[in-house]
Formats: structure tokens, C-alpha cells, sequence
């Protein structure tokens, strides 16, 4: 699946650090990445591994002076988004790039009505009158399933569900049409039918609007439900990169296959243990040299250790950073996992 | 007997070492030079109490009508007072008062007014409205003025003014601990201990007063202050400790008022002890709220 | 079910939270966060209970431990009503009913080492008088939960979130339980981890004989944990059956709803499957509809549905369900 036209967005050799009391952390490590208009591509990984900060970098958004991007960079639409002004990225972020975030509670203002929350940044981006913002406004609460819209815009963030809010996260994202959505754990807080709406109505929305979407999640099921090509994570650096057919059907990495290992499905005949991934997430100050998975690695070889892997691909458009994945056989550990079931619930 | 596939030995290394006081120390003192200064003065202040009977070049009682009245010299480095004892030996012998009675009614006043808001916050429901409502009505009264009334009521010997300093700072304290207290409440540790069967003294010494340290060294040390200044006013008064004992609020009394224009150095000295006393733990307070301030978060 | 078997039972546990009102007034109205529901435990099983948030599954948890004090019910464990003991009864039955909570971070006294936290309840209790003999057994359980002795030393914010639970997991096995209150135990865990601990919990189980109910909102994590499952929603028990039954056949709307909710991390799976998406959002509990509380979100309600709460019956051997379309 290649893409003659060129990306949306491209990220290429980002790194941000943050100086912390234990040391430097290299919260994202030489990270290179594209998204192509209309798709939907996720980033996936645990907590530490630079996902959220990643997206932070190309909004803009790290928190300074702790935090500080390094290296490399964002090209969106043949811009780079790092040589930019603050003054020129602030009409970057909300007009052509949105973030949705993961707390509906706090991320909307709580002494500001819904409405003005929307208006607002139809007025300053596409500078809309107070009656267009306010048509716009209904507009959008419409498409992302709001009822009422018209008295709930004079309503305030608290007399909203937290389901309802993390669609007024989504309305005001999409308020002005952006070519490019960062959704940051979107339905992590919310309960599990809940989630569900949210995220078919993202992938509608998406698909109406042709806008892209970043998804970050830690969620294997969230992505292998929405997202189109996926990137791994882990301490800061991509690990393997793919489709998501082709990373589910047959992991190249270690890291990728422990993942999908140690997650019980509901589709599959209970196993008798669980298969976790031996030790604990790595110490960002203290990496070791080589690959920063090799401590917890079954597969590892003594270059693993001397030498930090880097992105290769191992099929096509199917990427992996490690040392032994041609002879990682993803598909007979997939296969382990016992003939594919009906699948509960129907 | 354990599944050794299923232990997974999982050791994070220990951090580099564990912060000691030492580094505590030095660390605020490089962060906050004023507080430090504060503390510096309040050590000083400590040792001079305690090394009293090294330093002061006269006995404080003694009286000397030969030298009475006699302006800072050699041989009376800050004066005598109006029966001829030295001005400065009495200073250093008031620090002793001073910290006495304000330690004391400080550190009894705090850590009692701590239990009380802790145990009031766990508790809740009604025990908790009463206990708020009847510490309302002594917050209501000035510290001056309750302290005045308890020493009128119970007679103004050194413990009598202790418990009468003690008492207005009681309900001040727990109030504050309260709130800090009802957000620990709330904790899962605290319920994993109710859950193990630990009695309500065990869970409020144990588990909740430990997690409130920040906020009560805080209102220990603004006390320390306001102790000390309290003791002196009273003693001004004529309600604290009485003659012939070395009090800086004493010292203050009586011939020092009446000689005011010919000796001021009888009042200018016990004024400016007071005034650094009080400043310096002021300093140190302010200080150490700060530093404490965001750990407030993580306890 | 064999009667003798039973270590716990609930039996129509309601708990109401008042809200509003003033100190004289009565209570201007309450969250029904509990209200009827009643269910068994057997000696050595493990009862998942499932539902999202409001559901009141973490409130019967907190029920069963006394943590929170039931409006109404009973909650018999060992064949005795814990809302007719006396104080000191409870204290000595506490040690046989223990607590793992979810946040690893705020489940510890920051104050304590490991060993004092591990120490205490065998000191409490009087379940290991002397010191050195007790020094050895918190030894003992740091390793039976997969920790290094030498951890005994430190304190809580030296350890990793894993490493937390493990300790908050330790400190429940410190009394010798029978039944472990388990809610959430791994949700606020990186996945990696997850998987570690499930284990570790079912060793745990499997070497002291213990009887968990696992409260959780993750399905999977459910379905591969426990023996029999019940799902509540909004107060009450929709349906309740042995784990593979209610996988594969549930009967209740809400349980086929939920189950076709949560995503199975295989997109071509993913990409077959038919999906119920339900709609509309839970309702609150203060205000619950009218007789079954899930019915205006029900794809399958009818009239009768408003008109009386439905009992969680049993309509097939060891199934009950609360619907009665049924």
C-alpha cells in the first residue's frame, strides 16, 4: 500500500527531552512517521513510551522550560512545523490541526458555555461573525449526535456527561474543518459502550470531513478496530510499523508479540496462564546501551545488546527494529493463540 | 512454594541513596537563604537558652543598687535595669522563658490541635459538625484575649500559662489539619487499614497524622512566633510570668515604661530580643511552607 | 450449587447515598448506588462482577468489606450476618475478608516501609506475636508475591506501579484471608504488567485455597479470571451465569450490548463482526427509570417494561437473568 502523493503530515528524526531531577529524559528518541490525508494511523505503546509526547511536539505544546524538542522535523503540508513562529503555529493549531484530549473534565473550560467554547474558534481562525460561529456551532454539535443543540449551547461543561463531553471535545475539533485530527487517548476515560459510540462517530466524522487521525492509545482492540497502519512504541523510539492487518497477523518484534500475547481476547478459548512480558518498563533516565527492549527480550543475542536496532523492513510496508526479526516467526505465535472463534456477544 | 514462571523477580534499583537530613538541610539552605537566616537565628536563639548559665556574665537576679540604671558599658555590655541587674545577662536568661513557655504552648497546642482535626476529619458525620462548631466559637476570640481571660481564670503560675497559651491554639490548628485530613480520609490506604480490623486511634496515629506532617510543621513553626509574642505581651501585662524571673515581656514593665527617656536601653534591648525572635521564626516559617508547599500533594 | 460450599452471601444488598438536606431536614433525595441485588460466592471460586461506572459494583464491594455500612440486606459471610455483629466480632472476622484496590499509587501509606505496612496486621491481629518470627514471614509473602526481601526497606515511592501492587497484594495476604475483595486490581496497570499480576493472582489462588470477587470493567481480563460472572448496570444485577455460558450465549440485552462493545485486538476479526452500538447514555442514579432501568435503552423493550422492576430469575440452570423478555 503506497501512497504516490506525498504525506500529510511527515515526522522525521523527532526528539524531545525533558531534564527531570533523575537526569535527561529522551522522551522521544529519533522518531520518523507520516500520516496521509483521510487515514487513520495509530500510535501505540504503554505509558513512558513518547506517544503522548510526540503529539504534544507537533502542536507545540511541550511544556518548557523542562521540556524541549531537540531534533528533527514535522513537515505538514511542505511546512516544517518547528521553524514556525508561535504566532503563525497559534493559527496552526485548532484551523488545520486538533487535539483531543483525554479528560473531558479538564480539558474544557468549566466557566466558559459550550457554545462560546465552539464559537470561539470558528471567530478567531475563520473569522466568522458571531451568527455564522453560532450556525457553525449547531451545526457541529448536530454532527457528533448532541440533541437540542440550540439550548445546549448556552449550557456549561458540567451539566454534560462524560461521554457528551468528549463529543463537545470532538465538535470543537472539528468546528473548522482541520486536515488532521490528534486524538490523545480519546475514550480511555469513558466506559466501554460509551467508547464505542465515540469512536465509530470519530471514524465517521473523519471519513465525512476527510480529515486524517492520529490515534494514540495503549488500547491493541482500539486499534485494530479504527486505525489503518500503526506504530509501535516503546522507550521512545518505534519499534515496528505496518498495517494493522499486518502487525496483528504476523508481529515482528518482540515487544509487538509480547503485547498481543499477554492480552486475554474474548474470542479465544480461555488460556490456562497468561504469557506476560518478563520485567519492568525501562528507567527513561538510565536506557541502556543497544536495544532498550533487549532486558526483557526472550529472543535477544548479544548484538542486541551492543547495538541499538533501527527500523528495517521485513515485508513491504512492514517495518520492525530489531536484530532477529527475520527469524521471529510472528505468524506461528499468532497462530498459537488457537483457530480464530465466532466471536462472542452475537 | 512458588511457580518460578509466574515470578517474575523484578528489581527496580533502589535510588541512588535515600535523601538524608544533610541533604535536606543543605538543599533549603541553598534554595531559601532568608529562611535559612531564620533558622540560623532560631538555633542561636536555642543555644544561648541552653548555654545560659556559660555566657551570661552576671547572674540575672542579682541586684546591684550600686550600678543601677547605668548606661551599656564594659562592664555591662547592654546596661542595668532599675535594681542594678544586668540587662544583658537578663536577655540571655529570658530566652530560656521565652522558649520554654512558647515552645511548649506551641508544640502541646499544635500537636494536640493536629489530633483533634484529624480525628474529627475521620470520624465525620455529626462528631465532626460539633467539634467544627465548638472550635468556631474559640477561633472567634483573638489569641490575646482567650489567653488573658484563661490566665485571669486560672492563676498566672508558668504551667497555668502554658495551658492558657495552648488553649486559643488548639481549635487554629486542627481547623487547618482538618482539611488535609479529609482529603487523606479518602485514601485507599486508609481503607485497606480500616478493612484490616486497625482500631480508629490506631488509623488516625498511624496512617493519617504521618501523611499530614507538612501542613502541621507549618502551624508549629508560625506558632513559634506567635507564642513567643503572645508570652511577651502577656507578661507586659502583668499576666505572665512574674518578677523577679528574666522575661523579655518583663522587661518591659514597670521602671522600664517610667525611665523610658533616661534608660531606654532597658526597653530598647528586650524589644529588639522579641522582635528577632519572633521575625526570625516568621522567616523560617514562611520558608519552610514554601519548600513544603508542593509536597502538600504527595504527602 | 452445594449449599455447604457458600462462603459469602449477599442477599438483597441496597445502599442509598443520601444527598442534599441539612443537618435537621431529612435527606432531599439519594444516588440508589445498590439496590437489590443478591448473589453466592462458593469457597475457592471466582466471581467476576462487571458493569461500567455507576453501576454500583465497587459500592458492593465496599459493602461486603464494611466500608461502607448497607442501608439494608444482608451480607452473610461464613454463615454469619456481618450487619448483627458486634464491634469487636467484626474486627475478627476483618482479618478473613481482605482488599486489593486499583490505584497502586495511593493504595500504600506513603509513610510506611513495605515491611512495617506487611508487619502491622500481623501485629494487629496477633497472628505472629513474636517480632523476629514475624520479620520472617514478611519475608516470606514479599517472595511469595514475586518481590526481593531486601524491598522490605523500602518505601512506596521507590517501587514501580507494578511492584505496588504486588506489595498492596502482600499486605491482603498478610492476615490470612478467605476472600479477597479484588477491585480492579489491574486496570490502572501498563498492559505488560497486567498480565504478570493476573497470574500472580491465580497462583496466589490456586496455593492458599482463596475465594476472590474480581470487580472490573475489563471484560477480558474478566473472562479469563473468573468462574462465574455477574453484570450489573445502574444499581442492579442484569444477569448473572458461569463464565463461558454468558460469553457465549448472554441473555440479557444489556450483557450482548456490552460484550459486542469491547474490541478484540484483531483487525480481521474486527472487520467481520456485526456490532450492536447502544446507543444513548447511562442514566443517573439518582433518578433511575421506572422499572427496568435499563429499558429506554433497550433495543428489545416493550410497555411492560416500565410497569416492574424485573427479578434476576433464574431461566435456565445456574442463569439468572433480570429481563423479562427472557
Amino acid at each position: 500500500m503506497s501512497k504516490t502523493t506525498p504525506p500529510l503530515l511527515e515526522v522525521r528524526d523527532l526528539r524531545t527531552e525533558f531534564s527531570t531531577a533523575g537526569g535527561i529524559v529522551r522522551a522521544v528518541d529519533g522518531v520518523s512517521w507520516d500520516v496521509h490525508a483521510g487515514e487513520t494511523v495509530a500510535l501505540v505503546g504503554e505509558s513512558g513510551c513518547g506517544k503522548s509526547v510526540s503529539a504534544l511536539s507537533i502542536m507545540g505544546l511541550v511544556a518548557q522550560p523542562a521540556g524541549r524538542i531537540t531534533g528533527g522535523r514535522i513537515l505538514f503540508k511542505d511546512r516544517d512545523l518547528l521553524a514556525l513562529s508561535e504566532e503563525e503555529m497559534r493559527r496552526v493549531r485548532g484551523r488545520e490541526i486538533a487535539m483531543v484530549f483525554q479528560e473531558p473534565m479538564t480539558s474544557l473550560n468549566p466557566v466558559l458555555t459550550v457554545g462560546r467554547q465552539i464559537t470561539e474558534a470558528c471567530e478567531i481562525h475563520l473569522g466568522y461573525s458571531e451568527a455564522q460561529a453560532r450556525d457553525r456551532a449547531i451545526e457541529v454539535l448536530g454532527l457528533v449526535g448532541i440533541p437540542d443543540a440550540v439550548r445546549r449551547l448556552r449550557q456549561y461543561p458540567h451539566q454534560f456527561s462524560g461521554g457528551m463531553r468528549q463529543r463537545l471535545m470532538i465538535a470543537i475539533a472539528l468546528s473548522c474543518s482541520p486536515d488532521l485530527i490528534l486524538a490523545d487517548e480519546p475514550t480511555t476515560a469513558l466506559d466501554v459502550t460509551i467508547q464505542a459510540q465515540i469512536l465509530d462517530l470519530m471514524k465517521d466524522l473523519s471519513r465525512q470531513v476527510g480529515a486524517a487521525t492520529l490515534i494514540i492509545t495503549h488500547n491493541l482492540g482500539v486499534v485494530a478496530r479504527y486505525a489503518d497502519r500503526v506504530n509501535v512504541m516503546y522507550a521512545g523510539r518505534i519499534v515496528e510499523r505496518g498495517t494493522a492487518r499486518e502487525i496483528y497477523a504476523n508481529p515482528r518484534h518482540p515487544y509487538t508479540l509480547g503485547l498481543l500475547r499477554s492480552v486475554p481476547r474474548l474470542d479465544e478459548p480461555k488460556r490456562e496462564r497468561l504469557a506476560p512480558i518478563q520485567g519492568q518498563p525501562p528507567d527513561l533516565t538510565r536506557l541502556p546501551r543497544g536495544c532498550a527492549f533487549a532486558p526483557r527480550c526472550a529472543y535477544a543475542i548479544d548484538r542486541c545488546r551492543q547495538e541499538a536496532p533501527t527500523l528495517q523492513s521485513v515485508g513491504g510496508t512492514h517495518l520492525s527494529a530489531c536484530w532477529v526479526a527475520d527469524t521471529l516467526d510472528g505468524r506461528a505465535a499468532a497462530g498459537e493463540r488457537g483457530t480464530h472463534r465466532e466471536v462472542v456477544g452475537e | 512454594m512458588t511457580t518460578t514462571t509466574d515470578i517474575t523477580s523484578l528489581d527496580t534499583p533502589a535510588p541512588e541513596r535515600r535523601r538524608g537530613w544533610r541533604d535536606v538541610v543543605l538543599d533549603f539552605c541553598r534554595r531559601r537563604p532568608l529562611g535559612a537566616i531564620g533558622a540560623a537565628v532560631v538555633v542561636l536563639m536555642i543555644l544561648v537558652a541552653v548555654l545560659a548559665d556559660l555566657i551570661a556574665p552576671y547572674d540575672p537576679l542579682a541586684i546591684d543598687f550600686a550600678a543601677m540604671l547605668a548606661p551599656p558599658s564594659a562592664e555591662h555590655w547592654l546596661g542595668t535595669d532599675a535594681y542594678g541587674r544586668d540587662v544583658l545577662s537578663r536577655i540571655i536568661y529570658g530566652s530560656q522563658t521565652a522558649l520554654i513557655v512558647g515552645f511548649g504552648a506551641a508544640f502541646v497546642g499544635s500537636t494536640l490541635g493536629a489530633v483533634l482535626g484529624v480525628a474529627s476529619a475521620y470520624f465525620g458525620g455529626r462528631t465532626d459538625l460539633v467539634v467544627q462548631r465548638f472550635m468556631d466559637i474559640f477561633i472567634s476570640f483573638p489569641l490575646i484575649i482567650l489567653a488573658l481571660a484563661m490566665v485571669a481564670i486560672l492563676g498566672n503560675t508558668l504551667p497555668n500559662l502554658i495551658v492558657a497559651m495552648t488553649a486559643p491554639m488548639i481549635p487554629r490548628c486542627a481547623l487547618v489539619i482538618r482539611s488535609s485530613a479529609l482529603s487523606i480520609r479518602e485514601m485507599p490506604y486508609v481503607d485497606a487499614a480500616r478493612a484490616a480490623g486497625f482500631s480508629h486511634a490506631r488509623i488516625i496515629m498511624r496512617h493519617m497524622l504521618p501523611n499530614v506532617m507538612a501542613p502541621y510543621l507549618i502551624m508549629l513553626t508560625s506558632f513559634l512566633g506567635q507564642a513567643i509574642l503572645l508570652e511577651a505581651s502577656l507578661s507586659f501585662l502583668g499576666l505572665g510570668v512574674q518578677e523577679p524571673i528574666a522575661a523579655w515581656g518583663l522587661m518591659l514593665r514597670g521602671a522600664a515604661v517610667e525611665f523610658a527617656e533616661t534608660a531606654p536601653w532597658m526597653a530598647l534591648f528586650p524589644g529588639l530580643a522579641i522582635s528577632l525572635a519572633v521575625f526570625a521564626f516568621n522567616l523560617f516559617g514562611d520558608s519552610l511552607r514554601d519548600a513544603l508547599d508542593p509536597k502538600l500533594r504527595t504527602g | 450449587m452445594a449449599e455447604d460450599d457458600v462462603i459469602l452471601e449477599v442477599r438483597n444488598l441496597v445502599k442509598h447515598f443520601p444527598v442534599g438536606g441539612g443537618l435537621f431536614g431529612g435527606p432531599a433525595a439519594a444516588v440508589k448506588a445498590v439496590d437489590g441485588v443478591s448473589f453466592a460466592i462458593r469457597r475457592g471460586e471466582t466471581l467476576g462482577l462487571v458493569g461500567e461506572s455507576g453501576c454500583g459494583k465497587t459500592t458492593t464491594g465496599r459493602c461486603i468489606l464494611l466500608l461502607e455500612r448497607p442501608t439494608s440486606g444482608q451480607v452473610i459471610f461464613e454463615g454469619r450476618d456481618l450487619m448483627t455483629l458486634s464491634a469487636a466480632e467484626i474486627r475478627i472476622v476483618r482479618r478473613k475478608i481482605q482488599v486489593i484496590f486499583q490505584d497502586p499509587y495511593s493504595s500504600l501509606n506513603p509513610r510506611m516501609t513495605v515491611g512495617q505496612m506487611l508487619d502491622e496486621p500481623m501485629a494487629v491481629h496477633a497472628i505472629v506475636p513474636e517480632r523476629k518470627a514475624r520479620h520472617e514471614r514478611v519475608r516470606e509473602l514479599l517472595s511469595v508475591v514475586g518481590l526481593l526481601p531486601s524491598m522490605a526497606e523500602r518505601y512506596p515511592h521507590e517501587l514501580s506501579g507494578g511492584q505496588r501492587q504486588r506489595v498492596g497484594i502482600a499486605r491482603a495476604l498478610a492476615t490470612e484471608p478467605s476472600l479477597i475483595i479484588c477491585d480492579e486490581p489491574v486496570s490502572a496497570l501498563d498492559v505488560s504488567i497486567q498480565a504478570q499480576i493476573v497470574n500472580l493472582l491465580e497462583s496466589l489462588q490456586e496455593q492458599f485455597g482463596l475465594t476472590y470477587l474480581f470487580v472490573a470493567h475489563d471484560l477480558s481480563v474478566v473472562r479469563h479470571i473468573s468462574d462465574r460472572v455477574a453484570v450489573m448496570y445502574l444499581g442492579k444485577m442484569a444477569e448473572l451465569t458461569d463464565r463461558a455460558t454468558l460469553y457465549a450465549e448472554p441473555l440479557h440485552p444489556y450483557t450482548q450490548a456490552l460484550l459486542s462493545a469491547v474490541p478484540i485486538p484483531d483487525p480481521e476479526v474486527e472487520a467481520n463482526r456485526q456490532r450492536t452500538v447502544l446507543g444513548g447514555e447511562v442514566p443517573s442514579a439518582l433518578r433511575p427509570p421506572p422499572g427496568c432501568v435499563f429499558h429506554p435503552r433497550c433495543p428489545i423493550a416493550i410497555e411492560a417494561c416500565k410497569d416492574a422492576v424485573p427479578d434476576c430469575r433464574e431461566v435456565r440452570p445456574a442463569h439468572r437473568v433480570a429481563c423479562i423478555r427472557v
